[in-house]
This record gives structure tokens, sequence and C-alpha cells, in this order.
């Protein structure tokens, strides 16, 4: 499905950027890189990928043009990260911390490849977001607001690039086992199940396979559009 | 016409499908020309490639007819 392509994605260590590489590479992906903040989190069946070392959190110190001296048809912002607390008590560094790497990575990492895709007149761009984008959650604020902030950066940019059959999509994932979701309490895990009319977890694949079908030549009229994966958890 | 302008003036015409007596050395490329904002994007990505120099963004959002980009490359080219 992917025979010739290359793709990005950033955060390739978690569970959903690794679920990512994965079904890429085995639909035929042959150049598949990606980011991590630590190349010691690399997995011994991740050696298809060929990891950068960037962190996000620094990245507009980074020479981008030395890190990716290649061009990507499909790049796929997933690296997040979250530092929860109640809004009264998040510190200024839980903001900015989660609003650089969520956020403001991809619009760095956008400067650079864009200009790529202009030029080859392709280019696939998918950002994970996330179902609390949409309905909030408390103990969020800071990544709730940064994923919301996604959903007008997709449709801007959507419309800003239609005319070089550049499309920018987002996927947003319900609850889906990952570290995040390993780190709840039992109760905590419970409490989200009820809320879930498939009563499951989603997989991570579920993940990789939305992001397929948005690179694929099945959505090749499809852009500006959030695609929502959450066993019917929130109807947006 | 000097070199460097002939050598604009190649890009333009290819890259925006313009007829090469239309363009006057002080068309605009969106006004006159019928170039949209991309296009003046990829104009100037075009402008670094042919003549192996990079345009700051300050510099290539001031450049807006063939004159323009002629001068900035005329004193920036290699």
């Amino acid at each position: 499905m992917f025979q010739g392509r290359k793709l990005l994605v950033t955060g390739g260590t978690g569970s959903i950027g690794n679920s990512i590489c994965s079904y890429f590479s085995n639909n035929g992906c042959d150049d598949v890189y990606s980011t991590t903040t630590n190349i010691n989190k690399i997995k011994s069946n991740q050696d298809y990928i060929k990891f950068k070392e960037l962190d996000l959190n620094n990245i507009k110190n980074i020479n981008l043009e030395q890190l990716f001296d290649f061009d990507i048809d499909y790049l796929v912002l997933n690296a997040g990260l979250n530092r929860d607390n109640i809004f009264l008590r998040m510190t200024p560094e839980d903001w900015s911390s989660v609003i650089n790497v969520n956020l403001n990575s991809s619009f760095y990492l956008l400067k650079y490849f864009v200009k790529k895709m202009i030029k080859k007149r392709f280019g696939r761009v998918i950002f994970i977001s996330s179902v609390v984008a949409h309905t909030g959650n408390p103990g969020q604020v800071n990544y709730t607001a940064s994923k919301s902030a996604i959903s007008g950066m997709v449709k801007s940019l959507a419309l800003e690039l239609s005319t070089r059959n550049i499309t920018v999509n987002s996927v947003a994932p319900g609850f889906i086992k990952s570290n995040m979701t390993d780190k709840l309490n039992e109760d905590q895990k419970n409490a989200i199940l009820e809320r879930i009319p498939m009563k499951k977890l989603g997989d991570s694949s579920d993940i990789a396979k939305a992001v397929g079908f948005l690179c694929s030549e099945n959505a090749n009229y499809i852009t500006g559009q959030t695609l929502h994966v959450n066993g019917g958890l929130a109807l947006i | 016409m000097s070199d460097i302008e002939e050598r604009v003036k190649k890009i333009v015409v290819e890259h925006l499908g313009v007829e090469e007596a239309k363009i006057q050395s002080d068309s605009k490329f969106i006004d006159d020309l019928g170039a949209d904002s991309l296009d003046t994007v990829e104009l100037v990505m075009a402008f670094e490639e042919e003549f192996g120099c990079e345009i700051p963004d300050d510099a290539a959002e001031k450049i807006v007819t063939l004159k323009d980009a002629v001068t900035y490359l005329t004193a920036n080219s290699n």
C-alpha cells in the first residue's frame, strides 16, 4: 500500500507511534523514520525504524536540515506528553512543556517538511489528537488546550495546502491501551470502561489503521478532517 | 537582458505558465501574472535552487516582481 513512500512518525517508541511504524512497514513502506527523546528507549524489535534523537521541547534550537537530510511523503505528528494536575495546581512548567511538545514542535516540523512536500506536489500530514480535545477533561487543561489547538491548525493548513495535493487530517484516539493508560489504577480503568459503549479500551493498532487509511489512496479526497477512533465514547 | 534576468524569467514562465512576452520587469507575480501566495513561495524556492543561495523569509516577502528578484539575486547569488 505504501511502496516507494517515506514516513516520519514523531515519538516512535511510544505504543501508538510504534504501532504506526509497524503498520506502515508491514504494508510496504521501506523508509520508516522516527524520532525519540532518548535513543535508549528504542526496543529490540524496532531495528527496521531509522531513529533520530530529537528533544521536541528544544526543537527551535535544532538544525532540522542536518537532522533530517531527506524528504518524506507522510508526516505523522504523534509525539505527545501529559503533565496532569488540577488547574490551580498546574505549574507554568507543566503548561509550557506540554504546549511546547504537543503543539509548538509541530510548527517547526511542518515549516521544514511542508516545503519539501510542496516541491513534490504530494504529502500526507496526520496529527494525533485526542478525544479529550473535543470533550474536555478535568486535570488536563494543558493537554486538552494543546490538542484542541491542533484542530484549528489542521483545518487552516488543509485549506492552505489543498491545491498542492497535500492533505492534512487528524486522528483522535479515545482511550487506547498505552503507556499513558497503563498509569491509571483499576478503579480509574473501570470508570472509563463504563463510559465506553464498546466496553473495551482501544488498541494502538486501531489508531495505526486509521492513520494508514488517511495516508492511503482511499483517502485522497479527504482533508481538514478529524477521524475519531474511540469505541463510541464521544460522538462528535 | 542580463543573464540573471533571463534565468529568473525562465523560472517564472515555467512555474506560472505565462507567456514570456507578457512579463514586464515590474509585473507583479500575484496582481499581474496570476500567481497565488503559495506560488510566490515556490518561485522563491526555485530561485534558491537555480542560484544556489538561501533567501531568508523577510527578503522573500519583498520579492513581488521580476525586477525585485533580479535585484536581490544580482546582489546575493553566488
